[in-house]
């Protein structure tokens, strides 16, 4: 197989990067829609259950090694200042204490392990390596520090009037908004606020380090061991071979862990130092600290149409609450982009550097908060012409991307709409909502629509290997981040080997196995997925081979069956000479595949894939529509999630039963977002007031909704060999818009914050 | 007579812990959730906040849901205590584990072990509970990735299949 470089465009979280690869072979069609497949699409239990379901599943903070010492960190209790002394000796004098870091004694190595100015309430300043976790606490209370504190910003408004502190990072334009408005019959101009949403993954950011003379081992609770790999060889100068990333289950991430933390590279140096491994896990308070978060916006939304409700303009102007993170932004701007046929398009987008914890993807970053903004202006707009909101959407809906003018390579989002508007009974939507349980309580449905990537692409390769008693292994390095990409990847080999999805072991989440990229931009199973499939095909192919040498026959001649190779029917006469003297003796056309290996004991297949670029002249998209049904308590401002309708176009669905579970935590997360999450800061010291999950309310079994899922199940044969696209981010976009909506619906008061509190929502009543 | 003290350094305490008698050898201010995790191994109780918000930690003392990160250890002298590595020891699933593969009710898993224990004391104390008891037993255990519904659904299922 001759191996060559290609260029493919991939997207990853909403921006468009070009990815070099080599592939080698040809690529697989994609599976017809026609197809009967036997593993793939069918309901399947996740194949790591038993292990999640028995405590066995070993995640980062319970890998525990002989020696093990344990790290914590000493944090900035500043929002701003310069650190000018610290007096680590009573810490160091403690007993079971083995180190203490900080920027006066920490080795130099490729990246600022302690800067000098701390910048946000929770910035590192020193680090203490113990024989347990309590001594190592105990030791942070002895470390004193000498800051000089510095002027600060914590608001975000505040931010905003600060020119310093502002700078634009990306634009859009198309057409001429001007014009466009000129044109309009009505237009809505409004500004709309969400707050900053703190990820909480319940297993905390953490890291095992381990060195084992020149090599270092990292476990990792990471989305992304390749990524960790090449950022931890770089800050210590290693070579890639001397590092190995390990991730074997993640207690979530949703865009928090794409790459190396401090306290990753951090341990890394102090077990090197001391010669023993270290661990090195947050608390959940630096979780709320500094471990990543939504940005908060301010978001002006300005969209015209003709009475007809043809959308002529729209503008939209995002300022993004970055905290210290200046590396970039999320395209909030991205929603009203490239999700409606918009002739005259100008939007914004401003970062906003304030003293708080650094921002990080977080699933769908920007595209919730932009969806928020948009899908709520779209209402408001669909209100002032007297048009059905869903009408509205309907006559906007983009034929070919408006941004790149490239076709589809497929969109059912109209099936989306009709779908979901069934399941909620969108006709019974009257304008003032309807009666709930008592007169205080109001009832309203809303809608809202989502655009996300998806498509996946290279580079990303796989390999299968068959043993000798026809079970199988493939080896990716992807990560499961709880999605069930374990589940999928054996059902695709399964799939193309014709054999149980039990029979098929995964290995991932390990840097010694073949490269795959982070598992996020919900690209895992569209870009290892077909890479898996390949190689399943490779070993086949192999096997085949293997199998007419054994039975005299030609490898086309064969298929794989249920663990057997079996020959066609030949016509009688012909050619029967030569395969009745068969090596293995047998006249049958049925060879079992354990016996093909018996026989040749260990002769090894292996089967490798690469995954193949993306088609240059199509637009690979997902699409989606969640409707809500809320109940508003008028004199509370309390608002009730009754029901969520998510209908997601996403491809060909490979495992619905995980597919359904993606969709469904979507909507909850979204639902956090729209009604109840929101870090605060305190003004005046910068101190997070609500860093835990009693004050920071992540939504609970109480607050979950009756939430119907369902599939545009029709597979993107273009797409790639599989037809299957990403779900990891698409049904977090659209819950929150569709709530704002729905309450508007039901009482109607506009609420443009987010999180739609008590509170904001009987101001909004006021009014 | 003054009370006797025990501690502050590392004191022998004895705990039953799945139904064996074990010594630790532990300070007296360390939680029954780090002597369980990191003295016994067992490593699938899960630590999420330490501070007795998410559940993650959940355990049977004496048959009855405890947070592990609010006891300490020796507090739990002489009381039975329940971890998830009991229920299938002879290698055969608890109902409600059974019923979370089923039902898919999880996704990354961290929460999984609190959860179960949640729903296998509900299990003890009514029998094919109602979907709000078994709501209501799990509104102590967070689920950051959202599988309350499953979850719920799998404990109704356990309810019916098993005793």
């Amino acid at each position: 197989m001759t191996a060559r470089v290609v260029k493919s465009k991939t997207e990853f979280e909403g921006r468009i990067r070009e990815e070099l690869a080599l592939v080698a072979g040809r690529d697989l069609r994609a599976w017809p829609r026609s197809a009967t497949l036997a593993s793939v699409g069918r309901r399947q239990p996740r194949v790591d259950g038993v292990a999640r379901v028995t405590g066995r599943a070993r995640y980062t903070t319970d890998v525990a090694l002989p020696g093990m010492l344990h790290a914590r960190f000493l944090r900035s209790p500043h929002p701003h200042a310069r650190v000018t002394a610290v007096d680590a000796r009573r810490a160091t004098a403690l007993p079971g204490v083995r180190a203490v870091l900080h920027r006066f004694n920490a080795p130099k190595v490729a990246t600022e392990l302690f800067a000098e100015e701390v910048r946000y309430v929770g910035d590192e300043v020193a680090a203490v390596a113990a024989e347990d976790e309590a001594i190592a606490e105990d030791a942070l209370r002895l470390i004193a520090v000498t800051y000089e504190v510095l002027p600060f910003v914590v608001d975000l408004g505040d931010g905003i009037q600060r020119k310093e502190n502002v700078k634009r990072e990306e634009s859009y334009a198309r057409g001429d908004v001007r014009r466009g408005f000129a044109e309009a019959d009505a237009v809505v101009e409004a500004t709309y606020r969400t707050s900053t949403q703190l990820h909480n993954c319940l297993e905390p950011h953490g890291s095992v380090a381990q060195w084992d003379g020149e090599r270092l081992t990292l476990w990792d609770s990471t989305q992304s061991v390749f990524d960790v790999r090449s950022e931890l060889a770089k800050a210590l100068g290693l070579p890639l071979s001397d590092v190995r990333v390990v991730s074997e289950y993640m207690g979530g991430g949703f865009g928090s862990k794409n790459g190396l933390g401090k306290y990753g590279v951090i341990a890394a140096v102090l077990a090197q130092q001391l010669g023993r491994p270290v661990r090195s896990v947050l608390t959940r308070e630096e979780e709320n600290l500094a471990a990543g978060n939504r940005s908060a916006t301010v978001q002006r939304v300005k969209v015209g149409a003709t009475k007809d409700g043809k959308l002529t303009a729209l503008e939209h102007v995002v300022w993004s609450g970055t905290g210290t993170e200046t590396g970039w932004v999320a395209t909030t701007t991205g929603p009203s982009n490239s999700l409606y046929a918009v002739p005259n398009v100008k939007t914004e987008q401003y970062v906003v550097l304030t003293n708080t914890g650094p921002f990080s993807a977080f699933r769908a970053p920007g595209y919730v908060e932009g969806t928020f903004a948009l899908e709520s202006a779209l209402d408001e707009l669909a209100d002032k012409l007297g048009l059905d909101a869903l009408e509205l959407r309907r006559r906007n809906d983009a034929t070919t991307d408006p941004q790149s003018k490239k076709p589809y390579s497929l969109k059912r989002l109209r099936e989306c709409y009709a779908r979901g508007a069934e399941l909620i009974d969108w006709k019974r939507r009257r304008a003032g909502g309807s009666a709930g349980r008592a007169s205080h309580l109001k009832r309203g449905i809303g809608m809202a629509t989502q655009v996300w990537g998806g498509g996946g692409g290279p580079p990303a390769y796989a390999t299968v290997h068959l043993n000798k008693d026809g079970t199988v292994v493939l080896r990716a390095g992807t990560q499961d981040i709880g999605t069930g990409s374990r589940t999928v990847l054996a059902q695709i080999v399964a799939e193309e080997l014709a054999v149980d999805v039990e029979k098929v072991r995964v290995v991932l989440g390990d840097t010694d196995q073949p490269y795959a990229p982070v598992s996020a931009g919900s690209m895992t199973l569209a870009s290892v997925g077909p890479a898996a499939r390949l190689a399943a095909a490779d070993a086949r192919r192999q096997v085949l081979e293997a199998a007419a040498g054994l039975m005299e026959v030609r490898a086309s001649e064969i298929r794989l069956e249920d663990g057997c190779a079996i020959a066609r029917d030949a016509a009688p006469g012909k050619g029967s000479a030569r395969r009745r003297r068969s090596i293995l003796g047998r006249r049958g056309k049925k060879l079992p595949v354990s016996e093909i290996f018996k026989k040749l004991n260990n002769y090894t297949v292996i089967g490798r894939g690469s995954r193949r670029p993306n088609p240059d002249d199509l637009w690979l998209r997902t699409f989606g529509a969640h409707f809500a049904e809320v109940e508003v308590d008028t004199r509370t401002g309390a608002v009730r999630v009754v029901k969520v309708a998510a209908v997601h176009d996403i491809g060909r669905v490979v495992n619905p039963m995980t597919a359904r579970s993606q969709v469904m935590g979507g909507v909850l997360q979204s639902l956090g977002f729209g009604l109840t999450e929101e870090r605060v800061v305190d003004r005046s010291s910068g101190d997070v007031l609500n860093a835990n999950l009693e004050d920071y309310k992540v939504p609970t079994a109480r607050d979950a909704p009756e939430i119907v899922v369902e599939f545009v199940d029709r597979a993107d044969t273009r797409a790639n060999n599989l037809g299957a696209k990403g779900l990891g981010e698409p049904p977090i976009i659209p819950t929150a818009a569709a709530i704002a909506n729905a309450i508007a619906n039901a009482t109607g008061a506009r609420v443009r914050t987010a999180p739609m509190t008590p509170a904001r929502v009987l101001e909004a009543l006021r009014k | 007579m003054p009370p006797a003290f025990r501690g502050p350094e590392a004191v022998p305490i004895r705990l039953v812990v799945n139904g064996e008698e074990r010594v630790a050898h532990a300070a007296p201010r360390r939680t029954l959730l780090d002597v369980l995790r990191d003295d016994f191994g067992l490593t699938g109780t899960k630590k999420g906040c330490d501070r007795g918000d998410c559940g993650a930690c959940t355990v049977l003392v004496d048959g009855e849901t405890a947070y592990s990160c609010l006891l300490l250890a020796i507090a739990c002298e002489g009381r039975k205590i329940e971890t998830i590595e009991s229920l299938s020891r002879d290698g055969a699933l608890h109902a409600v584990q059974r019923a979370f593969v089923a039902h898919d009710a999880y996704q990354c898993g961290y929460c999984t072990p609190g959860q179960i224990l949640s729903l296998v004391a509900l299990l003890r104390r009514a029998t094919a509970p109602s979907e709000s008891q078994v709501r209501a037993a799990v509104t102590g255990n967070l689920c950051r990735c959202g599988a309350y519904e499953n979850i719920v659904a799998a404990g109704v299922a356990a309810g019916k299949t098993k005793r």
